[in-house]
Formats: C-alpha cells, structure tokens, sequence
C-alpha cells in the first residue's frame, strides 16, 4: 500500500493513469478515442491489454482506434449494499458490450441517455441484449470513461 | 515412455473436524483453523506429531508455521498454498493427497478458516486509491461486489440458455430444504418458499438475496494419509479417486467476460481431467457437492461437470433432481454455502466425505462415490471421493 494520498478526492473507484500497461488506453478516452492493445507482430487484438501477445509472444504492440460500435453482450442490475458513490444512485445498469470490429473484444460499462448523463437514467427494464450501441466519453475526475449510447 | 504415477486410490480422507459456524465469532482465524485441525486429527485418532504436511488457501490470515506450533504438529517436510479463493477447496485435498501419494509427507491436513470480517476475507470490500490490474476494466462502472460480476454472466446464461429465476429458486430451494436435516446448518430453522424466493430484494439484478451463499465464520480440516494406514485407522476411510485442477485458456478471475465462449467456465476444463483420471462417470455418480457462492454456478457446474449438456443446467433443476433423497443427482446434502455456512466451499469437502462415510443427515443410500467441486468463475479445482 502507498503511505501517499490519493491524488485527487474521488469517491468514484477510478483506474491509476500510471498503471504502465493501461495508461495508453486511458490516454486515449482523454482524447475521446477507444483503443484497443493490438500486436503489432500477428495483429491479434487482446482485452485488458496485457504485456505479451498470447498468440505469437511477440511484446510489441500498438493501440488502434476503432469505430466504437457494439452491441449489448450482457448486462446487470446492482442494488444496495454497495460503496456510496454507487449506493446513491442504484439501481443502475452495468453492461457488457461486443465490439462491432471483433465480437470477442469486449469492454464493461453504462447504457446512459447522455454522455454526461447519470448511470441510473435508463430504465433497466428496456435494456435488450443485441442493442446497438455506440460510445461516448465522460470525465470523472481526472479519468474519462468510456459509456454507452443507444444507436 | 514414462509410466504416469496415478494418485487413484492411493490416500483417503480419515478425519474431519470443525467449529461452530456463526456470525462474529470472536476467534482470529488463526484460533479458528487450529481448532478444526485439532477436532480433524483426533477424528482420525492420530497425534499431532504424526502431521508432517500442510496445504491450505493463500487467502487466509494464518500460516503453515503458526498452525504447525499451535497444534504441535511434528516436522513438516511438505506445505502449499492454493489460490484464487473459493477455486482452492478441493485444490488443498489434492495438493495433500499428490504428496502423501509421492512420499512427500505421511499425514497431511487441509483447512480452510474463515472470518467473514477479515480484510483477507473480502478483498473487494477493501477500497485502493486508485485501481490497477483487472479490476480497473469493471470497478469504475460500478461492477463492485462478487455478485455483480455473476449477474452479467447470469443475465447471459438466461438470454443464451433458457435460464430462469425458476430454475435459481430450484437450487435455493433444494439447498434449504436439506439444511433443514443438518443441526449444524445455520439456516436450518428458517424454511424456505417459492413466494419468499420470488418477493425478495434484489442483490443484483438477475440475482436476489437468496441466489447469495451465507457470510459464515467458522473453519474445517481433514486429514488424509496413504491408503494401507488409512484401513487401519477408526474412520472407515474415503479415497481421494480422481482430482483436478484448472486455469482455462484465457480465463480472467470473475469478470470472464473477454474470451471467445465466456459461459464455459472453468470447470469444464477442470472436469474433463478429473473424469480421465476416474473409473467412476458422471452417470454413476449418486450425490455432488456444487459450489454455491451464487445460485446459477450450480446450473453451470452441472454442465461443465457432464451431467448434462451444455445449456440444459438451468432445466436440470426441474422436477426436484437437485433434492434428497430422490432427485437425480441430490446436491449439496448439508445445505451448502448458501444454507448451511459459506466458508469458501470447505464445508462442501466434509459433506462429500461424510456421505461415503455413510453419516450425512441427507445420506444418499449406498453413496459409493460424492463428487466435490469449488469455485465456478475463478481458477478451479474438484475432488470425487469414493467410499
């Protein structure tokens, strides 16, 4: 454990930016763009970006854009006990979304109305699995996540 | 070619101890594991001095030198760790019986102790500045709890298999009902209904409180020596038959979600070892002991450990199949983690023992054999026991 103090109030669980295999990820929401790691021996996409290429061993790798389309894999509904940043504003959706360039790629997030929008604003009851969705980017802090718009 | 050195047979099971289970129990986890130790070694009628291997969970406050002068065990020539939390229960009995088998040790003792208030005990209720690691993928979007991670996988086993709250409220309801025979479970008092399951609050959505396993403290251990000591001691010994671990390709701790085919978790990977080690099949196999942290990891252990197809879990459950005595397959006998106590899927590994002992308060008749699993959605292992 760090004897440091965090470098910003949050209550929210944000990722540490110097996290030396993510940064370039997070870097990339700033920027408002998706990346994914992909190696740049074989071309193979992995998600969380991990230091080597299991398909090739190869440890270059370069971050792509992609067009930030998917669809809806699976999705969940949590209720209280929970932190209370997320205490206050349950229910809430977490989903799961497929990327439209590679199914297998996938990434956890919100269904919103609005990139600035609370987690809780959409209805649970009306999110389908197979919906079309679409990114968007919100800063929470010093970090922009990525969430989910309906297409 | 090398002859491979089988451990079928080779070592059983000869004591079983435990404490209380309960809520805020005021022994460290330290205290908690001797004392199981202790109760264990005299079952077996063994001395302490006799113990000269260890295997326990990496995910527990106390350590193999701690235990080993507490209980004035004798000198230790074999000790490991197994990790990954409730994947590790029958990882330990197979780690004990590969080295009584292998001459690594003579008498080994397995545990696992658990508060539910220890900080090793909930590691997601432990909040870092910032996150590294998997968790940095989920936790910000509110993705907090063990729970939540197996409602995303559920939510998907109903759009993709045909599960249904029917199906969950099956395996609560089975596992209720034998609580209800076994004094020591801590929800054997409190019956269960189909309405009760259908009103409850909602955890995590698909999941309700009662697709929960219990927070238990308490702690359990066996002994297992090689098979020719073991006939002459004064338990009627159960034999380590078949064991297997697994870490399937790709597998992500929880949130396997990033693979090709998350809903074949690791216990297919992990059954398909254990059922080339065995002579006994899942067609032969009259009693099982799921892990139960979550409801619809039993659906799923069901499918990965062949006693269904693939997809067909949640239909299994249909028709009493999982209830004693006359279900298909009567599942977690005791009430297991989510009527009984939850201490990491242990107390699932004294059940399976005692119904090839033939001593469970839901004893399967002639239970030749009692298949054991642990966790389904973190590195696993399973255990199948005979008599």
């Amino acid at each position: 454990m760090s004897s440091e103090p965090p470098p910003v109030e949050s209550t929210w669980l944000l990722p540490d930016l110097d996290d030396e295999i993510a940064a370039p990820f997070w870097a990339g929401t700033a920027r408002g763009e998706l990346l994914v790691q992909t190696c740049a021996s074989c071309g193979q996409r992995r998600m969380p970006p991990r230091p080597m290429c299991p398909v090739c061993r190869s440890l270059e790798h370069t971050w792509v854009p992609m067009s930030g389309r998917a669809t809806i894999w699976s999705y969940a509904v949590p209720h209280p006990p929970l932190l209370p940043a997320y205490a206050e504003l349950a229910p809430y959706n977490v989903i799961v979304v497929s990327l439209e360039e590679d199914p297998s790629i996938r990434f956890v997030g919100n269904l919103v109305a609005h990139a600035d929008g609370p987690i809780n604003e959409i209805d649970p009851a009306t999110i389908e699995i197979g919906e079309p969705v679409h990114v968007a980017f919100t800063p929470v802090d010093d970090v922009t996540l990525p969430r989910w718009i309906r297409d | 070619m090398t002859e491979i050195l089988s451990i079928k047979d080779r070592t059983a099971v000869v004591g079983i101890g435990q404490t209380a289970f309960g809520k805020g129990l005021p022994d460290s986890e330290l205290s908690l594991a001797c004392q199981a130790i202790s109760a264990a070694i005299d079952d077996a009628g063994l001395s302490p001095r006799e113990v000269d291997g260890l295997a326990m969970f990496s995910m527990e406050d106390g350590r193999e030198v701690d235990v080993a002068r507490n209980v004035g065990l004798g000198d230790i020539t074999f000790f490991s760790q197994v990790g990954f939390g409730g994947g590790a229960g029958c990882g330990v009995i197979g780690h004990a019986a590969m080295a009584v088998a292998t001459g690594q040790c003579e008498v080994a003792v397995a545990w696992r102790a658990r508060k539910r208030a220890a900080k090793s005990s909930r590691p997601w209720a432990q909040v870092a500045d910032r996150l590294s690691g998997h968790h940095q993928w989920s936790r910000p979007f509110g993705l907090l709890r063990p729970v939540d991670e197996i409602a995303i996988l559920t939510r998907r086993a109903m759009h993709e298999y045909g599960y249904t709250r029917d199906h969950l409220a099956n395996v609560a309801l089975a596992f209720r009902k034998h609580a209800a025979r076994n004094p020591n479970a801590t929800m054997g008092h409190k019956p269960l209904t189909r309405e009760q399951y259908m009103d409850a609050r909602w955890i995590s959505e698909p999941l309700c409180l009662f697709d929960n396993c219990l927070e238990t403290d308490g702690a359990l251990a066996v002994v297992i020596t090689s098979a020719p000591r073991a006939r002459d001691l004064r338990r009627p010994p159960v034999f380590v038959h078949a064991f297997a671990q697994s870490i399937p390709q790709q597998h992500q701790v929880m949130t396997n979600y990033f693979g090709d085919d998350p809903l074949l978790g690791p216990s297919w990977a992990c059954a398909k070892l254990l059922w080339e080690h065995s002579d006994i099949q899942p067609a032969d196999v009259p009693v099982a002991q799921l892990y139960d942290a979550f409801s619809p990891l039993v659906p799923l252990s069901l499918e990965g450990y062949g006693f269904c197809e693939r997809g067909e879990g949640g239909a299994f459950t249909e028709g009493g199949n999982l209830e004693w005595p006359n279900g298909r397959l009567p599942t977690n006998t005791s009430g297991g983690g989510m009527s009984e106590a939850y201490v990491h899927g242990f107390n699932l590994v004294l059940e399976g023992v005692r119904q090839c002992r033939g001593t469970s308060t839901a004893q399967v008749d002639q239970a030749e054999s009692c298949l054991v699993t642990s966790g389904e959605g973190v590195p696993t292992s399973a255990v199948l026991f005979r008599r």
